[in-house]
């Protein structure tokens, strides 16, 4: 369980780890390195250079930037967690972060390594797909961007192509009556998710649906939104009925992953469940009532 | 690649090739062998140990990373020679290990929790070593161990207007 022999660089700037990665096809970078480095040690990857992207301060904030609120790459998910602009413009956000892994590896677990790293099981990379959040990405001196929905294209595949470094990600705010709700269902609490739903709603004066996202995670190669579930449920009122019918039309016919820990069937079966409640908690918050979250102290 | 460490309070330089991950820079060239080497993919937790005060897996990091940081082990968290911290002590009066393999990463990351939350809740002890695998004592007592730390820190002599 030791890595294999790498070459170590720790640039000062983003322009400068682009031109290091690429000098070298085989170079990578690394961030929070909570994937990588056990990759690493399990010699899955044996980068030939490592760039240490930690230190450069650009890459770190938490800010308002017009409608969205904008993370750096490099930003540590037990800032995320901590952050009060996250809590109070990205609810679902906030929601969803303090089920990554365990304290110590939010520690050093970056919100763009997460992104990048494109586990189909990523929580990051849900709530990312769900929101439209945006990524920003710095390729031969020029800036790029790209919508969630076409970043993530399969287990640990995204289109961010070779030699760009991902800078970031604005996740869009929503306003009005906006409710949220996030639900996980794994072996041990902080471990891998089989299955993960988020859903968010906004409701008009009136109670019903103006706007609503809802997707699933862990259960498809990577994060999925159900959009005709969405187009279904807008303008009604989200109840019981209306959100089991809509969820399980669109998750009639996905081809669920499978493996040792849990069955396509049954993730197929939980995604419909983990849905319905995320759509439930989600339109109840926008409603102003109480709903606790399982599992989680704080 | 050169190196600079502070290591429980002392600069220590040292030689390491970037591949030496954090764990077995402390372990084999600083003979800090309480941060425990047990499955060294970040899944157990038995290496945590605190980075600029926070817990940290140890094996998830190469130590060329840790350039002018501060790592803490449990080396580091007695008060003097041959004393115990208040949760080391607690640990042993709730028998709250067995084997002792998970043991100095248990202390630390109770360490961290504690330093950031004197009054945690059993739900927040528990989500706090949620990260750290023990398989002798079924967990009981190192709650008990944490609450009992906390309550006893929480007594400690502080000033009137510290006190919550």
């Amino acid at each position: 369980m030791k890595a294999a022999p790498f070459e170590y660089s720790r640039p000062a700037g983003i322009d400068e780890a682009c031109a290091l990665l690429a000098a070298d096809e085989s170079a990578r970078v690394i961030a929070g390195g909570q994937t990588l480095v056990a990759m690493m040690a399990m010699r899955l990857a044996r980068p030939t250079r490592l760039i240490d992207i930690n230190r450069i301060a650009a890459l770190s904030y938490i800010r308002a930037e017009k409608e969205t609120i904008a993370i750096g790459a490099t930003t540590r998910q037990c800032v995320v967690e901590r952050d009060p602009l996250v809590a109070a413009k990205l609810p679902l956000l906030a929601r969803a972060i303090p089920w990554i892994g365990h304290a110590a590896t939010r520690a050093r677990g970056t919100i763009g390594g997460s992104l990048a790293n494109a586990d189909p099981a990523a929580e990051c990379a849900l709530i990312a797909v769900t929101l439209d959040a945006v990524l920003a990405y710095r390729a031969s001196g020029a800036s790029h961007e790209v919508a969630a929905r076409d970043f993530f294209i399969g287990p640990m595949i995204t289109t961010l192509p070779a030699g760009a470094v991902l800078t970031g990600v604005r996740f869009p705010v929503w306003s009005g009556k906006v409710g949220t709700g996030f639900h996980e269902v794994n072996a041990r609490q902080s471990d891998f998710a089989f299955v993960t739903a988020a859903a968010q709603v906004e409701l008009g004066c009136d109670g019903a649906c103006k706007r609503i996202a809802i997707s699933v995670g862990a259960v498809t190669d990577f994060p999925m939104r159900l959009e005709s579930a969405e187009q279904q449920l807008k303008g009604g009122k989200l109840d019981y009925a209306a959100v089991k019918a809509a969820v399980t039309d669109a998750l009639a016919d996905i081809d669920a992953l499978a493996d040792l820990h849990a069955s396509a069937e049954y993730r197929k079966r939980v995604a419909i469940k983990l849905a319905m409640r995320a759509v439930a908690d989600a339109r109840d918050r926008a409603l102003g009532k109480t709903v606790q979250d399982t599992a989680h102290a704080h | 690649m050169r190196i600079e460490l502070d290591i429980n309070g002392a600069v220590r330089e040292l030689e390491v090739e970037p591949r030496t991950t954090l764990l077995d820079c402390l372990r084999d060239q600083l003979a800090l062998t309480g941060a425990h080497a047990g499955c060294e993919h970040g899944v157990c937790g038995a290496c945590t140990v605190l980075f600029d005060g926070v817990a940290v897996r140890s094996c998830l990091m190469f130590a060329v990373q840790a350039q002018g940081s501060a790592v803490t082990t449990i080396e580091g968290v007695t008060p003097g020679p041959g004393e115990l911290s208040v949760i080391q002590d607690t640990f042993c009066e709730t028998h709250g290990m067995q084997c002792g393999y998970c043991t100095p990463a248990m202390v630390l990351v109770a360490h961290a929790l504690l330093a950031d939350n004197p009054e945690p809740t059993r739900a927040e002890i528990v989500d706090a070593i949620s990260g750290n695998i023990c398989r002798c004592t079924g967990y009981a007592q190192i709650v008990e161990a944490i609450a009992l730390a906390a309550e006893r820190m929480r007594g400690a002599n502080r000033p009137k207007d510290a006190r919550k």
